[in-house]
């Protein structure tokens, strides 16, 4: 399915394709991105994009944006998304880099925009503390005034791939007195500053993707405060609409959709009765797929029409996860006892694993998945927004 | 994807809402469905002035060339309001398979008629044991002069009571089941030994079983291309009927969502509990969805699009479940109301019910869908 596409676009389209084929980095083509590449590997398209302008194609064109329209972003990201390339970071470039560019001073606009635009700085996200998940407003970690620097204390966790991280934005309480919402402010810490600890949380994949960040007596310059003090929570929402929009992930969908197939044809012969049994199960995905394709392009028709979407983010976030992670869920059951094994953390070269090439990251996967109907608010959350915003109840 | 609609389109829909609202409330299709006849010739008139029954035909057939979308546009609006008229048979079916098959001296003959109002078609293609296959006929015609003699049962055909002529499909050569040998008739639905057995059916309509002994029928396109015929005129079908189910379904989110905020129990508004909040959610997503789905297809489908019979298959299989999802919903959200005959939801979920029927079920379309996957 595809957008009609103006003469132009369709030339844009194919001038992404191009430069994706000739440019993607071999390294980078490694059984799963996600969890087997170093940081430096990981940066590796993150510079090409870089160098190409097309790193950022959310920002505006005065910050380093590429300028493009609705329709455009849509492209990159379908094209991107179709020949499986590892996403820039979102944390640095979805995420706190707009935070910045609204909320910023010119000085902090200088500083740390560049930066996120080359890949120098590598952001993590501190939200979400062991007593404040879905709940963010009840954040703990305390910041108070000490003449022109704030002494932080608190515990994060949760922090995606902090382990790499050079600054991470934290949601912190500068006012203990007023409402929950109204005390939050949004503060950039240098993650090197004396006082802040990463330790590992290792999740039920193996991976090492999540961590705790304890922050003690840690000293942040008044100046790394995006916005106005108290206002916080107001950045933060922001930050998660963000978050949440291109979480449709068709394009990652329909590659492990055409993966699955091919492992349930090598490992399940056609004459086996569970053979047709995968194929309707897989039809019934394929079809979710299509249907959550075809209104992502209806959004984005409305959009560039310059209809508000509403919060169509939220549906995508919901339907989008439940089919990704129903694709895994398929793919472990198609490698049958070959789903009993998993891959060792960390990876090395020499470690023995049974069955066929295509099985190795799929118990991984299906058990990594779980995460997707829990972050960036869990899909509950996300059925409580539509329920207010849409539905108003 | 872009489904900005024209003007035209927009003007359709709209007249459309405006004479349904006024002439087809939910008590006057009920005086019209529980009426000796079972359906209203003012109604069908209204269609006819309006151009409802000229907007999908191509200008050529004395259409207005709306096609598919068209289409799309008039049956979302009568599955809002449960129309009981005969718009998918007679103009849909019969006059897509006319246009699309039929010599010049039929079109110009029979399209007229449908266009003016004058004449009401019915589909014969379902038989006892066939299910959902269209190459499963039994029944016979054996040539006879120009003409065809039929003999054989057809069964469960909608809108056969009020017809003045059906579109038979029948074996010309090989045996049950085989693709080729299946022709396509237009019989006179008043002629003399074809007998015909009445009955209402889940949704307000009206179906028949009929037997033919020895009817006189005239060929529709050519001898033994009936099944080839027959997909082509489904998937279109499939296009209407999909339309007016996410229509229904769209009327069945909104009195849910109503009724929860009215509804009181514990003191308080039953929309207040979360795990009502969460399962409307559900339902306006399964509504979304389909509508993106609806439209998906009758763009391809007025597109022309290689590989649209299998869209249509998963068109159909989605938005039946989903449709079934909500269904199943709405009268659970409405507790004992949603039982009743008296409220409209329960007639939407036959309505729905019925759909998921015609032309085959979420399950057998699904089947459908994998097996002609080239990938697999």
């Amino acid at each position: 399915m595809e957008l009609a596409l103006s003469p132009e676009d369709a030339a844009f389209r194919d001038e992404v394709r191009a430069f994706i084929a000739e440019n993607y980095p071999k390294e980078m083509r490694v059984p799963n991105p996600e969890t087997d590449l170093t940081k430096e590997q990981s940066l590796l398209w993150h510079r090409i994009l870089y160098k190409k302008g097309w790193i950022a194609p959310l920002w505006p064109r005065e910050y380093g944006g590429p300028g493009w329209s609705i329709t455009r972003r849509f492209i990159f990201e379908q094209e991107t998304s179709r020949a499986g390339t590892l996403p820039p970071l979102a944390f640095s470039v979805t995420m706190v880099g707009p935070v910045i560019y609204t909320f910023g001073n010119d000085a902090q606009k200088q500083k740390f925009l560049p930066r996120i635009l080359s890949g120098e700085d590598w952001w993590c996200q501190g939200y979400s503390e062991p007593g404040s998940g879905s709940d963010l407003a009840t954040v703990r970690t305390k910041a108070v005034r000490d003449g022109d620097h704030y002494i932080v204390n608190g515990h994060k966790t949760w922090t995606t791939l902090a382990q790499h991280a050079d600054w991470i934005f934290c949601l912190v309480r500068t006012d203990a007195s007023a409402k929950p919402q109204a005390s939050i402010s949004f503060l950039l810490i240098d993650m090197k500053s004396p006082g802040v600890t990463v330790r590992p949380i290792i999740t039920i994949d193996g991976s090492h993707e999540v961590n705790d960040v304890f922050l003690e007596d840690v000293r942040v310059p008044v100046e790394n405060l995006i916005g106005e003090e108290n206002k916080g929570w107001t950045y933060a929402k922001f930050l998660l609409g963000n978050e949440r929009t291109s979480m449709a992930g068709i394009g990652r969908s329909t590659r492990y959709l055409d993966r699955l197939k091919k492992i349930v044809n090598a490992e399940i012969t056609a004459d086996d009765p569970a053979h047709l049994e995968f194929r309707k199960e897989i039809g019934r995905i394929e079809l979710d797929v299509l249907a959550l394709e075809a209104t992502e392009l209806r959004v984005v028709a409305q959009m560039a029409r310059g209809i508000d979407p509403g919060p169509a983010a939220s549906l995508f976030k919901i339907r989008g996860t439940e089919i990704f992670q129903g694709i895994t869920e398929l793919t472990h059951r198609a490698i049958g006892n070959y789903g009993l094994a998993l891959r060792e953390q960390p990876l090395s070269a020499n470690q023995f694993m049974p069955g066929p090439d295509y099985g190795h990251t799929a118990t991984e996967k299906y058990l990594n998945a779980r995460k997707l109907s829990i972050y960036g608010g869990s899909n509950e959350i996300q059925r409580n927004i539509i329920a207010k915003a849409v539905l108003g109840l | 994807m872009d489904i900005q609609f024209t003007e035209e389109q927009e003007l359709l829909r709209s007249s459309v809402q405006r004479m349904l609202r006024d002439q087809y409330s939910f008590e006057a299709r009920r005086k019209i469905v529980t009426g000796e006849e079972g359906w209203s010739r003012k109604q069908w008139n209204g269609f006819a002035e309006l151009g409802l029954l000229a907007a999908p035909f191509s200008e050529e057939s004395g259409g207005l060339g709306g096609g598919p979308l068209s289409t799309m546009i008039v049956a979302q609006e009568f599955g809002r309001h449960l129309v009981v008229e005969p718009y998918v048979e007679t103009v849909v079916l019969a006059g897509g398979l006319i246009e699309h098959a039929g010599t010049d001296e039929q079109k110009q003959a029979l399209i007229s008629d449908i266009i003016a109002g004058q004449k009401i078609w019915a589909l014969a293609w379902t038989e006892k044991g066939a299910r959902f296959d269209l190459a499963n006929v039994a029944t016979a015609a054996r040539r006879d002069g120009k003409d065809y003699i039929l003999s054989g049962e057809k069964t469960a055909v909608i809108a056969a009571p009020w017809a003045d002529y059906l579109i038979v499909s029948a074996r010309t050569a090989g045996k049950r089941d085989d693709r080729a040998g299946v022709s396509l008739f237009v019989v006179d639905a008043r002629a003399a030994n074809l007998d015909l057995r009445s009955f209402k059916t889940i949704d307000g309509r009206r179906a028949a079983e009929i037997a033919f002994r020895d009817v006189r029928g005239e060929l529709l396109g050519s001898e033994g291309e009936g099944v080839a015929l027959l997909e082509a005129c489904r998937d279109r079908a499939i296009g209407a009927l999909c339309a007016e189910a996410v229509g229904a379904m769209a009327e069945l989110n909104s009195a849910t969502l109503e009724y929860s905020k009215t509804r009181k129990q514990f003191g308080v508004t039953i929309g207040s509990f979360q795990v009502l909040q969460h399962r409307m959610v559900d339902m306006f997503i399964a509504h979304q969805e389909a509508l993106s789905l609806m439209q998906h297809l009758s763009l391809s489908l007025g597109a022309g699009e290689s590989g649209v019979s299998r869209l249509a298959s998963g068109v159909k299989s989605k938005i039946g479940y989903a449709g079934r999802f909500i269904a199943d919903q709405a009268v659970q959200l409405h507790g004992g109301m949603g039982m009743t005959d008296e409220l409209n939801v329960g007639h939407y979920f036959k309505r729905i019910s019925s759909i998921n029927i015609q032309f085959g079920d979420p399950a057998h379309h699904l089947l459908r869908y994998v097996q002609l996957d080239a990938a697999a």
